[in-house]
């Protein structure tokens, strides 16, 4: 059942997480998160008027830009931009700024491994870092299913490509305030164990898929402690940007 | 059903296709809690489904499939090309989907449908995770050459569930190409048999002897849901796209086995009741999709 992964981590180890906030002084909010050597810096633009063609002006537009550490954005960056566009739009409150865009800049930095979560998780900081008003965040993590059928999380780059199958999840964090049952319950369920986003490459059985879900659940709980904290404590510097 | 009693006043009053168009959502919801759809569709059931293989005469390999209204016209194009020298056992597959401003009020002249290179990937990542083409069945001569597939799909018609559509029309298509004949000449190219040639003598051994077809293992059928509130939605239009965000599409291999589990984003979570739902719905569809897509084959094969 227990497997050695090649930097010597247990099978749901995450690799070292980091996340610094305010990194760019020109852009509304801005943060860069890394895991192990994948990091991402993502940038916020906004509020700014109007919004796109085909949008509704009654709600507030997103915009995501992707880009690539090296070259021209293809297929592959196009379905990114959607995912981070879609997933962001459904943790976002979209009602309060009607008829604006808010552009996000996500810029690749490295690229060792599960990109697509580190973008999400970074995008999710910079929303939070430029006060954009949200419902609550968003906790990204990749699940692999390695041959055999267990589950490493986090992979890199390497583990990615040599596995049978993989599962971008994204779950929102885990709500420390009290809510009325309705809210926090849903069918027996805690909220934290919804599916934002689910994005899955390879052939897998469900219940194969249900033990990821099962796995990235559990880690995403790590990992809203994680953002949280590193949120938390950069809020002093976060009073002087609005004075 | 929560539906507020004022509303309920409200539509009476007014005229339904009035009512249809100012409030959209609560249209849709006090049909939902009669477990109907304005189209009159239960809520789990597809629209009907139409398969017919072989539309463009030009092409190795074509289909139009039709779920609803939505229209997909896929085919296939073969050419021979050196493999590359990782693979030099494989032959290769391009799949490209396009969407002209005929299908789609929302698609305009000059400017390309966001939803196209999205539809696109997904295409070719779930055709090649599903290992339903074995790529060594399309190589002529190892290391030389090798056929490349370019899979072109059109939208005529996008009426909601787009990869759905396209994702059959595509696997239709494959499952009616024929790999054409060809042969070596002096030089060591490979050259086309034309038709005529096959009858006379031929100088050189072909290649590939006849037509063949090519074996399709585990095929991919998808089914994209609504969730909303409570509700699961199979098959969706473009209208209840509009008004409904949030969509799970689930491709099954003909084994039931999972091949993606596709959400992104949507204000509403898949809790694992939903997803285990939206799995069991796809799981009924595929048994659907199966026999329509045997019923056009063997309807191609008797004719």
């Amino acid at each position: 059942m227990e497997t050695d992964r090649d930097d010597g981590r247990s099978p749901s180890q995450l690799r070292p997480l980091s996340c610094a906030r305010n990194v760019l002084h020109r852009a509304h909010g801005s943060a860069s998160w890394s895991q192990g050597d994948t990091k991402v810096l993502a940038a916020v633009y906004g509020p700014k008027a109007g919004t796109k063609k085909n949008e509704n002006p009654e709600k507030a537009c997103i915009e995501v830009i992707w880009k690539p550490k090296t070259g021209q954005i293809g297929k592959l960056e196009k379905e990114f931009e959607m995912i981070l566009k879609r997933t962001l739009q459904s943790i976002c409150i979209l009602t309060i700024n009607p008829n604006t865009t808010t552009s996000i800049i996500v810029q690749v930095v490295n690229d060792d491994g599960a990109l697509l979560v580190c973008a999400i998780n970074a995008a999710c900081a910079a929303l939070v870092d430029a006060g954009i008003p949200m419902k609550h965040l968003a906790v990204a993590i990749c699940c692999c299913l390695a041959e055999g059928g267990y589950v490493i999380l986090d992979p890199t780059k390497i583990e990615e490509q040599k596995m049978r199958g993989f599962a971008y999840l994204v779950f929102p964090n885990s709500v420390v305030s009290v809510l009325p049952e309705g809210l926090s319950h849903v069918e027996g369920e805690p909220m934290e164990h919804g599916i934002i986003t689910s994005v899955t490459h390879g052939v897998m059985s469900v219940e194969e898929y249900l033990k990821c879900l099962e796995r990235g659940r559990a880690a995403s709980t790590k990992l809203s402690d994680f953002l949280r904290r590193s949120l938390q404590s950069q809020l002093p510097s976060d009073s002087s940007k609005a004075a | 059903m929560g539906v507020p009693h004022a509303s309920g006043d409200l539509s009476s009053e007014m005229e339904v296709d009035a009512f249809r168009h100012l409030f959209p959502l609560r249209y849709f919801e006090r049909h939902l809690s009669e477990s109907i759809r304005p189209d009159a569709r239960p809520l789990g059931r597809a629209r009907d489904t139409t398969l017919a293989l072989g539309a463009v005469a030009s092409a190795q390999g074509s289909a139009l499939a039709k779920i609803g209204s939505t229209t997909m016209l896929a085919a296939i194009k073969m050419e021979v090309m050196t493999p590359s020298t990782e693979s030099p056992e494989e032959g290769c597959i391009a799949i490209d989907f396009h969407m002209p401003p005929i299908c789609s009020p929302i698609v305009r002249p000059g400017r390309p449908a966001e939803a196209a290179p999205v539809i696109s990937k997904q295409l070719s990542d779930t055709i090649s995770s599903s290992g339903m083409i074995n790529l060594k069945e399309l190589s002529l001569v190892s290391g030389k050459a090798a056929w490349m597939a370019y899979l072109d799909i059109y939208c005529l018609d996008a009426d909601g569930a787009l990869f759905d559509a396209a994702l059959l029309s595509a696997v239709a298509a494959f499952s009616h190409l024929q790999i054409p004949i060809v042969s070596l000449n002096d030089d060591g190219k490979i050259v086309l048999v034309s038709e005529e040639d096959v009858g006379a003598k031929l100088e050189k051994e072909p290649v590939n002897k006849e037509k063949r077809k090519l074996t399709l293992s585990s095929i991919p059928f998808s089914l994209t849901c609504i969730l909303h509130k409570n509700y699961i939605l199979a098959d969706p239009t473009a209208e209840e796209e509009s008004i409904m965000e949030t969509l799970v599409t689930v491709v099954l291999d003909s084994s039931a086995r999972l091949v993606s589990f596709y959400k992104p984003g949507g204000s509403v979570f898949a809790y694992t009741s939903a997803v285990q739902d939206c799995v069991a719905l796809t799981r009924q569809r595929v048994k659907e999709l199966q026999e329509i897509l045997d019923e056009a084959i063997s309807g191609m094969e008797t004719d």
